[in-house]
């Protein structure tokens, strides 16, 4: 049985943060070195006390409404998400309620950052190509901004919040193919949040501690991406028996501009078949890739090309990638 | 791999054309050095060169020719 992405929605908070504004913030910070150079003009940021399920909620019912979709088709709901509620219950129970969906639909977390949507995607083609759901609707909301210091202007920069929603069915615009994976635990401290888990407790001190908040070493996160990301796309056309020309377009996590476009040169794919713009979300974790999608597949669809590889990377380190196929 | 050409591949990640550079610039005293300018150089030089080199790596270097030196080795 196939499996396929049958509608998209996100949501973005309303707050919006512009390269201005952080620049009033941060003198030293041009708004032309961060446009120049990360390629974000404005990032959302969820309110105080707006959190990740409000915002997954909001995806989700806007998913219904544009799509016309009945709840009550939902028999399976799964969330990827680094910025949960609490510790426990698990998030989609909560989404689950507060969308009202059927009481015999499955609710689960994933935790998995920026390949979060590619390993969502996997899990729900899974459930659906195996006949054990019908409708699976995929989640992918994040609020990194309410780990990252008020002071860290790199990682305020590049962060924005968002939520999208995904339904997976068995017929659909775009067909799932075969999924290559990759972890690395290694690259675990180079994007963290330290504290706060059962590992470490949250500094009970008044002054400040770096472990409370994120943490990104970029330059080295910037090396695995690098090393990573080629042969990850060799293995994805390996694995669906495709050659780099077959591709029409490809989609990767959008991080940032400039790692970017070295990675389409390391990669050596045409600038033209290469998505490189995240200007008015920033990087929003696991819902770049459907954002992309949304705003190209599914707003134009009549113009846009047959297949589709995405590639999803980063904190854990993890990897993963897919085709897309455009099957109606 | 020759010198001449390195130098110029570096000066274009300053993006700025009014920095002028040579073999023994102590590259990390330039002014618009920052961890940015970092990972264009190992952009750069993962691109052009087809070599990995580490943050740590280039800070390690002291001039120009250091990390020539250090990604021709």
């Amino acid at each position: 049985m196939n499996a396929s992405i049958k509608a998209i929605s996100y949501y973005l908070p309303e707050k919006i943060v512009s390269n201005t504004d952080l620049s009033l913030e941060f003198p030293e910070w041009s708004v032309e070195k961060i446009t120049d150079k990360i390629g974000i003009e404005k990032r959302h940021i969820a309110s105080e006390h707006e959190t990740s399920v409000d915002l997954a909620v909001n995806a989700a019912v806007k998913l219904f409404s544009e799509y016309e979709i009945e709840k009550s088709s939902i028999d399976y709901v799964i969330l990827c998400t680094q910025s949960p509620d609490y510790f426990l219950p698990t998030s989609a129970c909560l989404v689950h309620d507060k969308i009202g969906l059927s009481k015999e639909a499955g609710a689960i977390d994933i935790n998995q950052g920026c390949s979060g949507y590619v390993y969502g995607l996997s899990l729900a083609k899974g459930l659906v190509s195996s006949g054990i759901c019908n409708n699976v609707l995929l989640l992918t909301s994040e609020t990194y901004s309410k780990y990252i210091h008020k002071s860290d202007k790199s990682n305020r920069s590049i962060f924005g919040d968002a939520a999208t929603a995904s339904l997976i069915s068995n017929t659909g615009l775009l067909s799932i193919g075969d999924f290559v994976f990759g972890s690395d635990g290694s690259g675990a401290e180079d994007l963290i949040v330290k504290n706060g888990g059962a590992r470490n407790e949250l500094s009970k001190e008044a002054n400040f501690n770096p472990d409370d908040y994120l943490y990104m070493n970029g330059s080295n996160v910037f090396n695995f991406t690098l090393k990573s990301v080629p042969s990850l796309i060799k293995s994805i056309l390996n694995k669906n028996k495709l050659e780099k020309d077959d591709i029409d377009y490809f989609v990767f996590h959008q991080a940032n501009s400039f790692m970017l476009n070295t990675m389409r040169k390391v990669c050596k794919i045409e600038e033209d078949k290469f998505h490189n713009d995240m200007k008015k979300t920033g990087n929003t974790v696991s819902s770049t890739i459907p954002i992309v999608l949304k705003d190209t597949y599914f707003s134009d669809i009549e113009n846009k090309n047959q297949k589709i590889a995405l590639a999803g990377f980063g904190v854990g380190y993890s990897w993963a990638g897919c085709i897309l196929e455009k099957s109606i | 791999m020759e010198l001449k050409g390195f130098i110029e591949n570096f000066k274009d990640q300053l993006e700025d054309n009014s920095v002028s550079v040579n073999e023994e610039t102590k590259f990390k005293d330039l002014d618009n050095w920052d961890s940015l300018t970092t990972m264009l150089v190992i952009g750069m030089v993962k691109t052009d060169y087809d070599k990995d080199i580490s943050a740590t790596e280039i800070a390690d270097c002291d001039t120009i020719l250091d990390l020539f030196n250090h990604i021709k080795a």
